[in-house]
């Protein structure tokens, strides 16, 4: 029980911690915020998933990915192909029978019948059931990030030339997802997703329910993210960072820990990905490009690259920053945001988490020195120390 | 590359009936819209090929100085226009000048206050040039408007070149080419030839020894940083000639640009040549078959696996990390 207390929870101030996020998410702003905004903040929630990744990858273990967003949208197509034939089939049983027989494409996503496809293609039929989509959504993004990851670290490539190449891999699936129009609906992506077996996703109670699922995601990607880091994989992880060689010579194959700290945090974006998309409705390539993904780089340097509670703040922080300002002040935001990032990066490398932990001992000696108002003598202080 | 692709334009034209003439004409044509893609790649990657390529910055920002040159020019053509009309034929060679000279301050400046920091976390610098890039955009936006605006061009850069009767040559596109050519002779040049770019190659090559030998390895990094930038500029300068200039402009070809630099080689501009020319050929080839988006899936899905196989790019240096 100890040893679980100290890996899973970090102790007394990991424990502290953890209890307030899990009090903010769960008590806190559902209390305090109207449905819309609630639901505004599971959808940043589900971002906050590929953050808690690449704390793992980028801050532990040194892998920047710029390319975040191909898992994440892989995820939240595999949802939304689910939840699209599901609609397609309600318009069809709505049709009636009488009108079966007049519409040619019965049962197949509307963009898909605006594509003139009038055969569901292969890769679509393992998404009528549900447990086979929830695999693939996990499978799929797994597998590509395995052999990227294999393929760019068995040959030693890392740092740069890895964000660029995992950009560019991004970009590609991007465009390869606008263009294959009556395969994954084009620029528009998949819309109009309702109901996940028989119920309805859009109703404000649904999205209450979704809302404390996607918490309760969030929480348990930080346990998994805290024990994994406290074992021996995760020690690994941070000698490769600092060391790669000393590891490699240590015995060690560097690749496949890399490759692993990759899959990982790709399976994470690509749950994410499918909370994104049964809070929100829809998947749209224009998610899942280059600059969505940048952003949730960002996500995860404003909180802390070294901090998975500091990812989910990090990702409302930024995310909630973006709405209200894009909202009331457009102009503004661009040159806070880019202040924003010069500031990180130069000042607070370890983000929101570093700016708490620095807070944290003034703060406490602040609080002291007002608390005894003169320079105490020594005796005095012992006696304060000794006092029950 | 481009033997393949007039190979396959004459298969097609032929089989759509047309005469060797016309077929010529096509290849010639088609090949040239490849030539001024590979223009834009080079002159963008050149600069980038310094900073990305020698010092190891990744300069996020970099298209925003292309922008810089671009704006540069339009400010300079319009104050041509409205106080010496009659000297508008021959502005463009100061542009250039003046294109160079704000992006390189510019750029001396982004080195003094903000990359000189960060040499130690060369990841870290992605992030802060980022949002130095945001910060740009909305600095053009409020100051030139949203909207795309173009240079006036002088006389002598309109219209084309009739070669024959099926063989039309745009002037503003030749000139892009030889802009190209010549900057990339300059560079190179530079840093063979000079002092200065001795000193580059000697920073780059061994940071301490370089400094032990006394050369001031600080104000290489900030001279350099200032060079690649200027070289963005005058590319901005030369890409009003071919296309109008919005404040998002740059930014669009900041990730070709990148892909065009890790595939050629980090530190050989030679490599950056090649891979520019390759990319650019690919993908005109590739946009007579295919879909534009298509093409450039499959161009981008290429470079990935080729940097799979070849991970230090088409010509690799030999300075070891």
């Amino acid at each position: 029980m100890n040893t679980l207390y100290r890996s899973i929870l970090g102790g007394r101030s990991g424990t502290i911690g953890f209890v307030v996020l899990a009090l903010l998410l769960l008590v806190l702003l559902p209390l305090t915020l109207d449905a819309f905004r609630l639901n505004n903040i599971s959808k940043y929630l589900s971002l906050s998933f590929v953050a808690i990744g690449l704390v793992m990858c980028w801050g532990y273990g040194g892998i920047l990915s710029l390319g975040q967003g191909l898992f994440w949208g892989l995820g939240g197509y595999c949802m939304a192909a689910f939840l699209k034939l599901e609609a397609a089939a309600n318009i069809a049983k709505e049709a009636g029978s009488d009108q079966i027989n007049a519409l040619t494409t019965v049962g197949l996503p509307d963009f898909m019948d605006w594509n003139q496809v009038t055969e569901l293609p292969w890769f679509w039929y393992p998404f009528k059931s549900l447990p086979f989509t929830f695999a693939l959504m996990i499978v799929v993004p797994t597998v590509i990030a395995y052999i990227v990851g294999t393929a760019m670290f068995k040959r030693r490539v890392g740092g740069v030339y890895f964000a660029i190449i995992t950009q560019a891999l991004c970009w590609a699936m991007e465009l390869l997802f606008v263009t294959r129009q009556g395969w994954t609906g084009g620029i528009n992506g998949i819309t109009d997703l309702r109901t996940m077996l028989g119920w309805d996703i859009r109703s404000p109670s649904a999205q209450q329910i979704l809302y404390f699922v996607t918490c309760g995601g969030v929480l348990g990607c930080i346990l998994f993210g805290r024990w994994l880091l406290s074992t021996k994989f995760g020690k690994l992880l941070m000698a490769v960072r600092d060391m790669e060689d000393r590891v490699r010579f240590s015995g060690y194959d560097v690749a496949n820990i890399k490759t692993t700290v990759f899959c990982i945090a790709a399976a994470m974006s690509a749950i994410g990905g499918a909370f994104f998309v049964l809070n929100v409705g829809f998947m749209s390539p224009k998610l899942i490009t280059i600059e969505p993904s940048i952003y949730m780089v960002i996500f995860c340097a404003v909180g802390g690259r070294m901090s998975l509670l500091g990812a989910v703040y990090g990702t409302l922080a930024v995310s909630y920053g973006r709405t209200f300002f894009s909202e009331e002040f457009p102009a503004l935001w661009y040159f806070l945001m880019g202040s924003v990032f010069i500031l990180v990066t130069m000042v607070f490398p370890q983000g929101l988490a570093g700016i708490t932990a620095w807070a944290a001992p003034t703060w406490r000696w602040l609080t002291r020195n007002f608390r005894t108002p003169p320079p105490s003598p020594p005796e005095a202080v012992a006696q304060e120390a000794t006092k029950p | 590359m481009l033997t393949a692709k007039i190979a396959a334009i004459v298969l097609l034209a032929g089989a759509a009936g047309l005469s060797w003439e016309e077929i010529r004409g096509v290849a010639i044509m088609q090949g040239f819209a490849g030539l001024s893609l590979f223009s834009i790649f080079l002159l963008m990657a050149l600069g980038l090929a310094i900073i990305f390529g020698q010092m190891k910055v990744i300069n996020m920002a970099h298209g925003e100085f292309l922008t810089m040159g671009a704006y540069t020019t339009v400010l300079i053509s319009w104050l041509c226009e409205s106080y010496a009309p009659g000297m508008i034929t021959w502005y463009f060679p100061v542009a250039m000048i003046a294109a160079f000279l704000v992006a390189g301050a510019v750029g001396f400046l982004t080195e003094w206050l903000l990359i000189r920091h960060l040499y130690k976390r060369p990841l870290d610098t992605l992030l802060a040039t980022w949002g130095l890039s945001m910060i740009f955009q909305e600095t053009f936006r409020q100051i030139a408007g949203a909207r795309e605006t173009s240079a006036t061009m002088p006389d002598w850069l309109m219209g084309s070149w009739q070669v024959s009767d099926s063989i039309d040559i745009p002037i503003n596109g030749m000139f892009l080419l030889g802009a190209s050519i010549v900057l990339t002779t300059i560079v190179v040049m530079n840093l063979q030839l000079t002092r200065q770019g001795l000193r580059v190659r000697a920073t780059v090559a061994n940071r301490d020894m370089a400094g032990a030998v006394g050369i001031n390895t600080r104000m290489t990094d900030r001279m350099t940083f200032a060079l690649g930038c200027g070289i963005a500029g005058v590319a901005g300068c030369a890409f009003t000639t071919v296309g109008s200039i919005s404040p998002s402009a740059g930014g669009l070809y900041i990730v070709d640009t990148f892909i065009v630099v890790v595939f050629g080689g980090a530190g050989s501009i030679i490599g950056t040549i090649l891979a520019a020319f390759g990319i650019a050929q690919a993908q005109s080839v590739l946009e007579f078959f295919l879909s534009g988006v298509l093409a450039k899936v499959f161009v981008l899905g290429a470079v990935v696996v080729i940097l799979m196989i070849r991970p230090q790019g088409l010509i690799a240096s030999k300075i070891r990390k």
